[in-house]
């Protein structure tokens, strides 16, 4: 955390070679949270980033530990709450893996369906989010008019919109309402004709190309020694999409291409993330009109416990790997848990891809890394 | 590579390691005084891991246990490799200068179980209070004010 007396000494010690230590955040509008960096500038060059977490740290790997197998899961929707289903997802593939639980494939098949729908709503946000921290107002309405169709379809089935907790060990926690096909085919539909604005309104807009190409470069190599994963890393050509590598649920059974680009640069990361979001349109297309009759919810007993020994599961969110970690001591509780979070990685590399250039390209830099503070503050 | 390939090749840098098998993954427990060749060895030879996707520590009440996770890029295999520390004194060497990631998620790891990367350049509290007193993810860590009973 932020200690003030600190920086007003760090303050003295740089103000003779003409830098000057800026506070950005933690109320600050672009950081989407209570993050706090403190920035030092040279003129107008970043010479360091210091990112200072804490803010809206819940403990929640402490709290974990008194949590029983079921409950759980409910406090990881409150991490990246933008993801909110995939991180449940993640939970109780580990309880299923660990205790051998059979889920039935109509529940398999939802899953799934509902953990596209969520990383379309998620880079929705994002590019709404985005385009207004680069000073573009109106791609934030085009966005959450699509998003809002989500978190309707949402709603109607989980009963919330951004913390779904709709994931039990086994299964679903309810079936699906008799509309949900129906609303979902409207969405596709309605999302498959307003995609080529966003291209129309951002992509080939000339300002927007000259405020993001070249800026914030990652290379493969540092993406995979800081750690980066998911949109981030195959902006720089790393291929990291747990969905191809580990296949989880039915994602063996769909096609669809993990999104590459070389550039490594915030345009990069732009275009990966868009074209993600048709990919997870055409899993959707392929799993709608085959989700299987059956079981909503394989049998399992009232009380989970998990054998003695350590267990680890990764799925893809719409950051990127998120894996969750486990040491039983084969109690109903965890002994230890971890949560590998995507965000906590790629905000490391800020400070890196950041350094020598302008103040105001750090938006584009920060923008596109997509941070999402509550799953950083775990 | 095979287990058993990466066993041998471990034996011939740490001969006191000990192997378990029974988990997802190949488990290696080595000393702290070993960690830091080994890790160096893992990076750059033929295991070639480039990507250190956790780390973390748990706390067993009687010692402390750090736990890396590596895996590599071109052929997909992880490995978990773990070192006992003492719980009074914990001190092990930094890895931030083989993987980056490894310089934030050990500065969490030194807050929350105290753990003394040696060699790490910015060794500061990341998410707690500068005046925080305790480490609270060890099991006997007691907060008067928000107390979860275990």
């Amino acid at each position: 955390m932020y200690n003030q007396t600190e920086i007003i000494k760090d303050t003295s010690e740089l103000g003779a070679d003409g830098e000057l230590v800026i506070n950005m955040g933690p109320q600050h509008p672009a950081t989407h949270g209570v993050l706090h960096l403190v920035v030092t500038l040279n003129g107008e060059t970043i010479k360091k980033i210091e990112p200072h977490l804490g803010y809206i740290h819940r403990s929640i790997e402490k709290m974990c530990e008194s949590l029983t197998y079921r409950q759980f899961i409910y406090v990881t929707s409150r991490m990246d709450y933008l993801s909110s289903h995939i991180n449940n997802l993640g939970c109780a593939l580990l309880i299923e893996k660990g205790m051998q639980i059979e889920v039935p494939d109509r529940a398999k098949y939802i899953r799934v369906i509902l953990s596209e729908l969520t990383r379309i709503a998620s880079h929705e946000l994002w590019l709404g989010a985005m385009a207004m921290d680069l000073g573009a107002f109106t791609p934030f309405f085009y966005a959450f008019r699509e998003r809002e169709m989500i978190t309707d379809i949402m709603e109607d089935t989980c009963g919330a919109r951004l913390t779904m907790n709709y994931i039990v060990p086994g299964g679903l926690m309810y079936d699906l309402h008799p509309d949900f096909q129906k609303k979902v085919k409207a969405f596709i539909t309605q999302f498959k004709s307003k995609v080529t604005e966003y291209e129309d309104l951002v992509t080939n807009n000339i300002i927007f190309q000259s405020r993001t190409k070249g800026v914030g470069i990652l290379s493969a190599e540092d993406a995979i020694s800081y750690g980066c994963t998911g949109p981030v890393a195959r902006a720089s050509g790393v291929s990291c999409d747990i969905r191809k590598i580990y296949p989880y649920e039915v994602y063996d059974k769909v096609e669809f291409d993990e999104v590459l680009e070389t550039a490594g640069d915030s345009f990069a990361r732009y275009m990966v993330r868009v074209k993600e979001m048709n990919q997870s349109i055409r899993i959707i297309e392929q799993l709608i009109d085959n989700i299987p009759e059956g079981d909503f919810v394989g049998k399992t007993k009232n009380v989970l416990k998990l054998p003695k020994g350590e267990f680890y599961t990764r799925v893809e969110t719409a950051r990127g790997e998120f894996g969750v970690y486990v040491v039983s001591e084969g109690g109903t509780t965890p002994h230890r848990i971890k949560f590998r979070s995507p965000g906590f990685s790629n905000l490391s590399v800020l400070n890196h891809i950041s350094v020598g250039s302008m103040i105001g390209d750090l938006m584009a830099s920060m923008g596109t890394l997509d941070l999402v503070i509550p799953d950083i503050d775990r | 590579m095979t287990n058993e390939e990466i066993k041998e090749y471990i034996t011939t840098l740490a001969p006191a390691a000990t192997f378990d098998e029974t988990g997802e993954w190949l488990n290696i427990m080595v000393t702290a005084e070993e960690l830091k060749p080994l890790m160096l060895a893992l990076r750059n030879a033929k295991t070639q891991m480039n990507y250190l996707f956790c780390l973390t520590c748990v706390d067993f009440k009687t010692h402390l246990t750090m736990v890396y996770h590596l895996s590599a890029t071109t052929h997909r295999q992880s490995i978990v490799i773990k070192a006992n520390l003492n719980r009074e004194q914990p001190s092990i060497e930094t890895v931030c200068d083989i993987w980056r990631t490894a310089e934030f998620l050990e500065r969490e790891v030194f807050e929350m179980f105290g753990v003394h990367f040696t060699n790490h350049p910015d060794l500061r509290k990341l998410i707690l209070e500068d005046d925080f007193k305790g480490y609270p993810l060890r099991k006997d860590f007691e907060d008067p004010i928000n107390m979860i009973k275990l």
